[in-house]
């Protein structure tokens, strides 16, 4: 039978169901080989549900999913020796070293022991923990353990690379010592699916991207597609006076393509964030602060659901 | 699913039980014979040296005869209970080792599989080692008392496949300690371990007679002493072989239901 696409992974009407509550809501999506694919969202929205059936640790419900051309419900095994998984939460052995976690699931693919050792000790260079590959798991700082965890799903040589939130909770240090890292695995030629709730990373990290909002997705592109055809070049921020919320109907009427107002700030949507404030100054508008910036992912999420990625 | 290759990924499981326990064996092993010693000593030799007038009541035995084998089987059931609740526990929710297990190509069942045979190793070195007490003692009858080794390692597998079935089910830690007070504790008490089922009322004997750890108790005592009685030996090792498979089964059953959520 020829293959029915190039997509590494490929859903379509994916759904998840946990007894009444839909977790995944029949979504279709493409994962092309090569590069790396996220999944953009706010916690909840179902990104971690559907990394669990790609990686096989849970069942469809119901739909299509095919993971490198097999079938999770009949092909577990085959596809799990393929894939590097790494988790939302740490499940390193804590009862073992450094280089023995490396080594142990090695052996838990069937790699013998001296090829394990090899590739152990490479990994540990390539994640930058070799000197810590004596050490007990349970001191390494979170950043650490992020990159062991991720040395760890390495071992097998994965054709595809799934990583749920692999910077949540590490300090913006780490973040970019793991994203680098993450680079040099995208240059090596692995394919690499990462689910984030922040939008720099997903912007640092993807070549292409869902995002998902209650259980859908609601957008798929280039984070440069996305905010070419979500949002305008720049954004004016606003920080206005308190007391003036409410009385300002329609002062700012016309400043802008489109504005936001969320609790703290007022977003103003145009190409030229600079002329919009000066003609907010024209009008003698009050104004606690400005800023103008370029459009990012973020306002794409709020553009298409209404709220921020982060509360 | 490959059926053929069952064993050897199970093997992987307990090739990781090993890789921790080696930097502890010698302390495991060290207790292993500290514990019955200490307790032969005490309630065998001393105690059981006031109890010589009951001997009749004992079988004709010298207490610390009857104490020692329903010891054996005893240990058995304690070692198996606590290598099968807050380590499985751990390893299910709060170091999630089966998750990462689960996602390279070991399924639940080479766990179920792994898990029991590296508590059957341990319980194969506790009664090892028990033996070894039991003959300083000079409680072993003949070599048939060897075979008291696999009824041990069966006895144990019993409540381990159990109690990882009971475990599999448990959101925290609180069901434990209602095992340990209302099942473990009152077996261990009124097993036969201590004193001839004879004892109990009527109606606590048929409910003792119920209980996995008396049939150990009756087989491992026979092997121990060479006295078996031909006519029961095959119904208590009947009893072991199913309990032991049901809690396989179950064990199995329960673990695929929970890490699959």
């Amino acid at each position: 039978m020829p293959a029915a696409s190039d997509a590494l992974v490929r859903a379509r009407s994916l759904t998840k169901r946990f007894n009444a509550f839909t977790a995944v809501d029949g979504i279709d999506f493409e994962v092309p080989a090569g590069g790396s694919f996220g999944f953009l969202g706010p916690n909840g929205a179902g990104k971690t549900s559907t990394m669990r059936m790609i990686a096989c640790a849970s069942p469809v419900t119901s739909g299509e999913l095919r993971v490198i051309g097999m079938d999770p419900r009949t092909d577990a095994r085959e596809i799990k020796a393929r894939l590097g998984v790494v988790p939302q939460i740490d499940n390193l052995d804590q009862e073992l070293t450094v280089r023995e976690n490396l080594e142990m699931y090695a052996r838990y693919f069937d790699i013998p022991a001296a090829v394990a050792r090899q590739r152990a000790s490479e990994l540990l260079e390539f994640v930058q923990l070799a000197e810590r590959a004596k050490d007990q798991v349970e001191p390494l700082s979170g950043g650490m353990k992020r990159r062991l965890t991720i040395a760890r799903a390495l071992i097998n040589e994965p054709e595809l690379v799934i990583l749920d939130e692999p910077t949540t909770g590490l300090d913006p240090q780490a973040r970019h010592l793991l994203w680098e890292r993450l680079y040099q695995l995208k240059r090596r030629g692995a394919t690499l699916i990462i689910t984030t709730h922040y939008m720099d990373e997903a912007e640092q990290l993807c070549d292409r991207l869902v995002v998902m909002d209650k259980a859908r997705i609601v957008a798929e592109g280039s984070p440069r597609q996305l905010i070419d055809q979500y949002s305008t070049r720049e954004v004016l921020e606003l920080r206005l006076p308190d007391a003036d919320r409410g009385r300002r109907n329609g002062q700012l009427d016309g400043l802008a393509d489109r504005i936001e107002e969320l609790p703290d700030r007022t977003l103003l949507y145009t190409d030229d964030g600079e002329r919009a404030l000066d003609a907010v100054h024209a009008r003698q508008i009050p104004v606690e602060s400005a800023l103008v910036r370029r459009s990012s992912l973020e306002d794409v999420f709020l553009r298409l659901t209404g709220r921020t990625l982060v509360e | 699913m490959q059926r053929s290759g069952s064993l050897a990924p199970a093997a992987r499981v307990f090739l990781r039980n090993w890789l921790v326990y080696r930097r502890i064996w010698y302390r495991s092993l060290f207790f292993g014979f500290l514990q019955p010693f200490m307790f032969l000593t005490a309630m065998g030799v001393g105690l059981g040296g006031l109890l010589v007038a009951s001997r009749a009541a004992f079988g004709g035995l010298d207490y610390i005869h009857f104490l020692g084998p329903g010891l054996l089987a005893a240990t058995a059931m304690q070692v198996a209970t606590f290598e099968s609740t807050y380590p499985i526990m751990n390893k299910i929710m709060w170091g999630r080792n089966y998750e990462a297990m689960l996602s390279t190509p070991l399924g639940t069942r080479h766990i179920v599989l792994g898990e029991l045979g590296w508590i059957g190793f341990r319980l194969a070195t506790v009664a090892a080692i028990f033996l070894v007490v039991l003959t300083i003692f000079r409680i072993t009858a003949t070599p048939i008392a060897l075979l008291a080794v696999p009824v041990t390692v069966l006895t144990g597998w019993g409540f381990s496949a159990s109690l990882i079935a009971f475990t599999a089910t448990q959101r925290n830690d609180l069901g434990f300690s209602w095992i340990f007070r209302f099942v473990i504790n009152p077996l261990f008490l009124f097993s036969g371990t201590f004193f001839p089922l004879t004892q109990l009322p009527a109606p606590l004997q048929v409910a003792a007679w119920a209980t996995p750890l008396f049939h150990a108790a009756e087989l491992i005592r026979g092997l121990i002493l060479n006295r078996l009685d031909p006519a029961t030996a095959p119904l208590h090792l009947l009893y072991l072989v199913v309990f032991a498979a049901v809690g396989v089964a179950l064990a199995d059953r329960n673990l695929a239901r929970r890490m699959r959520a």
